[in-house]
């Protein structure tokens, strides 16, 4: 390899993170800003508790990113959150399933829901957002099927998991985060370090390559759609833990904040190039404008979305400032 | 005759229709009352209005291959500006006040589309993620018009176009068929309709034959936000209040759903007003269906899902080419479809 090669390669790798860096940066100094202008800001609790709070988005975002990688979009995932909340609530509460067995079978409705999406979208050539359009209005739909109402949990291994606080040192964390960072984990090795991720990318990259380099692409297309199924199904076992009850309206827009933290995250939406801690990142910064905004008491809540709507604009300019420049 | 466009469209409609005579047995009994026409048509009308119109706009926004998300959220703020400026006023009574009213939702909606259209047509953003950013930040700020609060007002000019009449039937109907006119005249007594479809089934060779695609996109998204705008005008004044969290909450998936039910294909290339009409009513006369036979409203998404995933279906060429190929009883094995090519009228 020449050095000329070399330098445009590392350039072109250095520049799919900026968008990562930014984020970074905006992380950084959101928090200075947050610390200098609050008082009690700046301590630990208040970085933990942003991922206590948002351990179930983490979970979802986490499963968005596959899928946003392969090019595609999943709006089904703040639904099937509710719809796994509904009926982890409906079987624990309302015949008294223990627990142990309902959130195994919920974990694998949300894989089986995720799978037939996928199913469909490759089968059939229909475009992977009207798809899960229609997997949102079914499970919303099944929610109030199930109740109108919402459905409180008292079960004791739920209320445990709501109340439990694992110290960390003078700190604490709550079960959920734990399983959150563990499913970060193990998402962030098998998209960067296995055969199964690197076909995530590639058919990212071009669909019609990947066929023609002889790629699973019908597995990985309709695995993407499993792993993010998996994931809100996850989310909304982490928000049982969080809410203690299943709610159809728990969730709501919950697929947008997802699509956002993985954008703002620096993952390219038009698939092929991104990065799992990215998304983290996005999470985070999602959870700091909520709690900027909760500090500041005299701000609305419906701030929060103008701000994330704004952010949205700032990296979908970034991100097509830096594609055009590549490909020229 | 089953070949037309929109034969399986009017058979949903016509079977909807027909299915609530059995619930209701005087379903289509239409009465004078006051000098205003009654009956469960014309409510279907009535209420379906606003959907007519957003999804008018969303129809000439996927004949160019895009897709506008945002609707709700300008539904939400055209609604939030002008009943605020209305409850403002001195003189909520009067025409002017209205008037100006409906002026400032309709510019502030003319900027928002504008802002859509450079997104989409100068920026080169995706469509789904550059009307995704006003969809998430746009409900922000009505709730930032409205303070988060539910602005009632009460206007008699106002009320006439969401919950008046005019001539016995109700305004907000001839309103809708108003802009239906307008919009079938100018896109097919014209060449717009023609260009919009060339712009959508190839915007680079459009452009290359001398088609001004980028300006055509950015038109269709002013006139998206427009329409939706106007419905959030008959929504608002229908129920004399503002409310900028539920305002036309999740109409922008039922206008792409009125659209699709009504032929038109999702990847652009070809559009069908009149059957964008019928899905309109259909999905409206599905909701309305719902209410009378006594479902719970909420269970209405359950339907909406089914009739999606059917409609997608059978739009689909590789599942009408498996479906014909089961059907003729020809066995290929697994003879790989160079479905993306074929070429099914819809």
């Amino acid at each position: 390899m020449s050095t000329d090669t070399f330098l445009s390669g590392l350039t072109r790798r250095g520049r799919g993170q900026i968008p990562m860096l930014v984020t970074s940066v905006l992380l950084v100094v959101m928090f200075a800003a947050g610390s200098v202008s609050y008082d009690g800001f700046l301590s630990g609790q208040v970085l933990l508790n942003l991922l206590i709070d948002n351990a179930f988005l983490l979970v979802v975002a986490v499963g968005m990113t596959f899928v946003i990688l392969t090019g595609g979009i999943d709006l089904s995932v703040g639904a099937m959150v509710a719809l796994s909340t509904m009926i982890s609530a409906w079987l624990v509460q309302l015949h008294g399933w223990p627990p142990l067995l309902v959130i195994p079978l919920v974990l694998a409705i949300g894989t089986g829901a995720g799978l037939a999406m996928g199913w469909v979208i490759h089968t059939f050539e229909i475009q992977p957002f009207i798809v899960t359009l229609a997997g949102m209005f079914l499970a919303r739909g099944l929610c109030y099927t199930i109740s109108i109402d919402s459905i409180s949990i008292t079960d004791p291994t739920y209320t445990s998991m709501a109340q439990t606080r694992i110290p960390l040192g003078e700190l604490f964390i709550s079960p959920s985060v734990l399983i959150a960072v563990l499913a970060v984990v193990v998402a962030f090795v098998a998209l960067h370090y296995t055969r199964f991720g690197r076909n995530v990318y590639a058919l990212g990259g071009s669909e019609q390559s990947s066929v023609l380099m002889g790629l699973p692409v019908a597995r990985t297309k309709i695995g993407v759609y499993g792993v993010s199924g998996f994931c809100s199904a996850l989310g909304g076992v982490l928000m049982t833990f969080y809410m203690l009850s299943g709610y159809g309206l728990h969730a709501v827009g919950l697929e947008l904040d997802a699509i956002a933290a993985v954008v703002i995250g620096g993952t390219l939406l038009t698939g092929g190039s991104g990065y799992l801690l990215g998304t983290v990142l996005g999470v985070l910064v999602l959870g700091l404008i909520q709690t900027v905004i909760s500090f500041q008491g005299t701000l609305s809540s419906w701030w929060t979305r103008i701000v994330i709507g704004a952010l949205l604009f700032v990296f979908i300019l970034l991100q097509r400032l830096l594609t055009s420049r590549r490909r020229s | 005759m089953t070949g037309h466009r929109l034969f399986w469209p009017a058979v949903v409609l016509i079977a909807l229709l027909l299915a609530n005579l059995a619930f209701t047995p005087d379903f289509f009994a239409i009465r004078v009352r006051d000098g205003h026409l009654y009956g469960s048509l014309i409510d279907i009308l009535h209420f379906g209005s606003p959907l007519i119109l957003v999804a008018l706009g969303m129809t000439l926004v996927i004949a160019t291959g895009g897709i506008d998300l945002s609707v709700g959220s300008t539904v939400a703020i055209a609604a939030a500006l002008a009943c605020l400026h209305i409850s403002e006023s001195d003189d909520p009574g009067s025409l002017g006040t209205v008037l100006t009213a409906v002026a400032i939702a309709l510019g502030v909606a003319l900027l928002l589309g504008a802002a859509n259209g450079v997104l989409v047509a100068r920026i080169g953003v995706q469509p789904i993620i550059a009307t995704l950013i006003l969809m998430v930040a746009g409900r922000g700020v009505a709730q930032l018009i409205t303070d988060g609060q539910i602005i009632t007002v009460t206007s008699e000019p106002f009320k006439l176009i969401g919950g008046g009449y005019w001539l016995t039937v109700p305004f907000s109907i001839l309103l809708a068929a108003a802009v239906v006119l307008l919009a079938s005249m100018l896109t097919r007594r014209t060449a717009l309709g023609l260009l919009l479809e060339s712009v959508g089934g190839n915007p680079v060779a459009s452009r290359l034959v001398g088609i001004r695609a980028a300006g055509l996109i950015g038109l269709v998204y002013v006139v998206s936000a427009l329409c939706a705008a106007l419905a959030g005008l008959m929504i608002s004044s229908n129920v004399s209040a503002a409310d900028g969290n539920n305002a036309g909450l999740w109409i922008e998936l039922d206008a792409i759903l009125a659209v699709v039910v009504g032929g038109t294909s999702l990847n652009g290339g070809r559009f069908s007003l009149g059957g964008t009409v019928l899905g309109a009513l259909v999905i409206q006369t599905l909701s309305t269906t719902v209410y009378t036979i006594g479902i719970p409203p909420e269970t209405t998404l359950v339907f909406k899902a089914v009739v999606v995933i059917t409609v997608c279906l059978v739009q689909s060429p590789v599942f009408r080419a498996k479906a014909a190929r089961r059907r003729s009883g020809a066995r290929h094995g697994n003879r790989p479809v160079a479905s993306k090519k074929l070429e099914v009228g819809a």
